[in-house]
């Protein structure tokens, strides 16, 4: 009887959690999709935005999140995984303890910090070193790298401990270097972890906003190069959703809906990736 | 549960516009200088309940239409299809040019900073600054402050892609305190000692000069009523155009209705 109540109950939650997604779903693109129709495709798909002249061209910030993502990851992944191989693979219990946690409250950080740490800090270097207004691609990407990181590191750390130490010992049994192991071994072992973690990573610079509105300068040119400010989806729709109205309410919940095509694009290569053994 | 009903529509009914208080809704602009002289009414006026809230001109025009509010606020002109409202001028609102400290640049035409901002001057130099690229920054799409700049400055030309884009006068000052080559837009009540505002056409944006209207870029602080105003409505028009009232409005760098050159 118990088990039947708990069982009911654990389904009702899991239930409602769908149930959410659903409504989420079904308003967003409720209040999105007939504005594409009514914008027309090429309209929606141009790069002039100017939503109270009936200009709702999204492309650049469709480029403009993809660049920063992309950047993101750039940084993120490569630092990422270089610090979770040296955690799993090449470093002592103590040093475990100490740095894992340490990388993890990265994670706590509110993203309003990063984005005024970006301001003071990462801004003033980029533009006095690179030129350019220094609110770019560059720094975007940066703090966000910075962002993903926790994220990268302790799901990648994760997998790569969960690799039977049978294999370890089996590869060593034939003489394989430590290096050669990590590389030939644990990494195509704890592949499918690996690339969760970078999934999620990705999942939270491209949903970033905060910190991304306060160092990318927004502006809504496609960038030439990294130098250049951008503009990405999610923060046209938090610098503009306090006054819109009309079609520019549902211009951005549009751009809402093709931020969650995206994802969902991301996702479904993602899960290709992982499940190609 | 029919008892909760019945309680919650008496509750409700209390609620009704006129015994709940007085709402206030609209434009952003105007919102943080109504609330300051909205807490000095509620103190000298314990019984009465000010309730300020945001939402933009637009939406504060058409709650007034709808009844939804006693008061709207605009910091716009009423457009002609909007006209049948009562219009109460509180203040004036300056919009200065502003540009880093360290900027040797001191005067602007207008026609200057049209072609910064439409992205046709692209140097410094060009306007007789340093050699440096010019970091033009401006407001986001539907802002109050950025309409009115489109309306006093830009007349048919159109704010270039190639600008930043920040979604506050405060997020606008902070990138020009910080960036030597920067200029942007701001209500003149909020300029402090990190950035300066130019001269436009040989006038500075000062109290004076904006009184006189030597320097003419200023939007208007309306207060939006449907008829005429009563009771705890008429009560808070009536402070907020009090020397007292006007007092506060003044000291938050607005120039208030009551210094401004009869129009």
């Amino acid at each position: 009887m118990k088990d039947k109540i708990a069982e009911k109950v654990l389904l009702f939650i899991a239930l409602s959690a769908i149930l959410s997604l659903a409504l989420i779903t079904f308003f967003i693109f409720q209040q999105g999709i007939p504005l594409i129709f009514k914008a027309g495709l090429a309209n929606f798909f141009s790069v002039k935005w100017a939503p109270t002249r009936a200009g709702f061209g999204i492309l650049s910030m469709i480029v403009g999140s993809l660049m920063v993502t992309i950047g993101a990851l750039a940084v993120g992944v490569p630092f990422g995984l270089a610090g979770a191989i040296f955690l799993a693979e090449f470093s002592s219990k103590a040093i475990q303890k100490t740095l894992k946690p340490v990388i993890e409250l990265l994670a706590g950080i509110p993203s309003v910090v990063y984005g005024f740490i970006g301001i003071v800090i990462l801004v003033p270097f980029i533009r006095n070193t690179f030129g350019g207004p220094g609110f770019s691609v560059l720094a975007a990407s940066i703090i966000l790298g910075i962002m993903i990181l926790p994220t990268i590191v302790s799901i990648s750390y994760d997998a790569l401990r969960a690799v039977p130490s049978t294999y370890r010992e089996g590869s060593y049994a034939v003489g394989a270097t430590k290096w050669q192991t990590v590389v030939m071994l644990l990494i195509p072992a704890a592949r499918s972890g690996i690339v969760a973690g970078i999934i999620l990573g990705m999942g939270r610079a491209i949903g970033e906003t905060m910190a991304v509105i306060m160092i990318a300068g927004n502006a809504l040119k496609i960038p030439g190069s990294i130098l250049d400010s951008v503009r990405t989806l999610t923060s046209t729709i938090a610098l503009e959703l306090g006054y819109a109205a009309g079609d520019h309410r549902a211009a951005l919940f549009a751009c809402g809906s093709i931020l969650f095509f995206i994802i969902i694009i991301l996702n479904i290569i993602a899960i290709r990736i992982t499940g190609r053994k | 549960m029919r008892l909760f009903l019945v309680i919650s529509f008496i509750f409700l009914m209390s609620c009704a516009p006129n015994k709940c208080g007085v709402i206030i809704a609209g434009s952003t602009s105007v919102q943080p200088f109504i609330e300051k002289v909205a807490e000095h009414f509620m103190e000298e006026n314990p019984g009465i309940v000010v309730n300020v809230q945001g939402g933009g001109s637009t939406a504060g025009v058409q709650a007034t239409i709808n009844g939804t509010c006693e008061i709207g606020a605009s910091s716009r002109n009423l457009k002609p299809s909007e006209r049948d409202l009562e219009i109460v001028l509180i203040a004036l609102d300056g919009i200065a040019v502003i540009v880093h400290k360290d900027n040797p640049v001191e005067d602007l035409s207008v026609e200057q900073i049209r072609n910064i901002f439409s992205g046709k001057t692209t140097n410094w130099r060009e306007l007789g600054g340093l050699n440096s690229a010019i970091i033009p920054v401006t407001r986001e799409e539907g802002s109050g402050t950025r309409a009115s700049f489109e309306n006093m400055i830009m007349g048919d030309d159109v704010i270039s892609d190639a600008c930043l884009v920040q979604d506050s006068n405060g997020a606008v000052r902070e990138i020009i305190a910080t960036t030597p080559q920067g200029v942007g837009y701001i209500s003149v009540g909020l300029i402090d000692e990190r950035e300066k505002a130019v001269a436009i056409d040989g006038a500075q944006p000062t109290l004076a000069n904006l009184i006189t209207e030597k320097y003419r870029f200023a939007r208007p602080f309306l207060l939006l009523l449907r008829d005429e105003p009563k009771g705890d409505v008429k009560k808070f028009i009536d402070y907020t155009l009090s020397s007292e009232g006007q007092r506060i409005l003044g000291s938050s760098g607005l120039i208030p209705a009551n210094q401004v050159a009869s129009d």
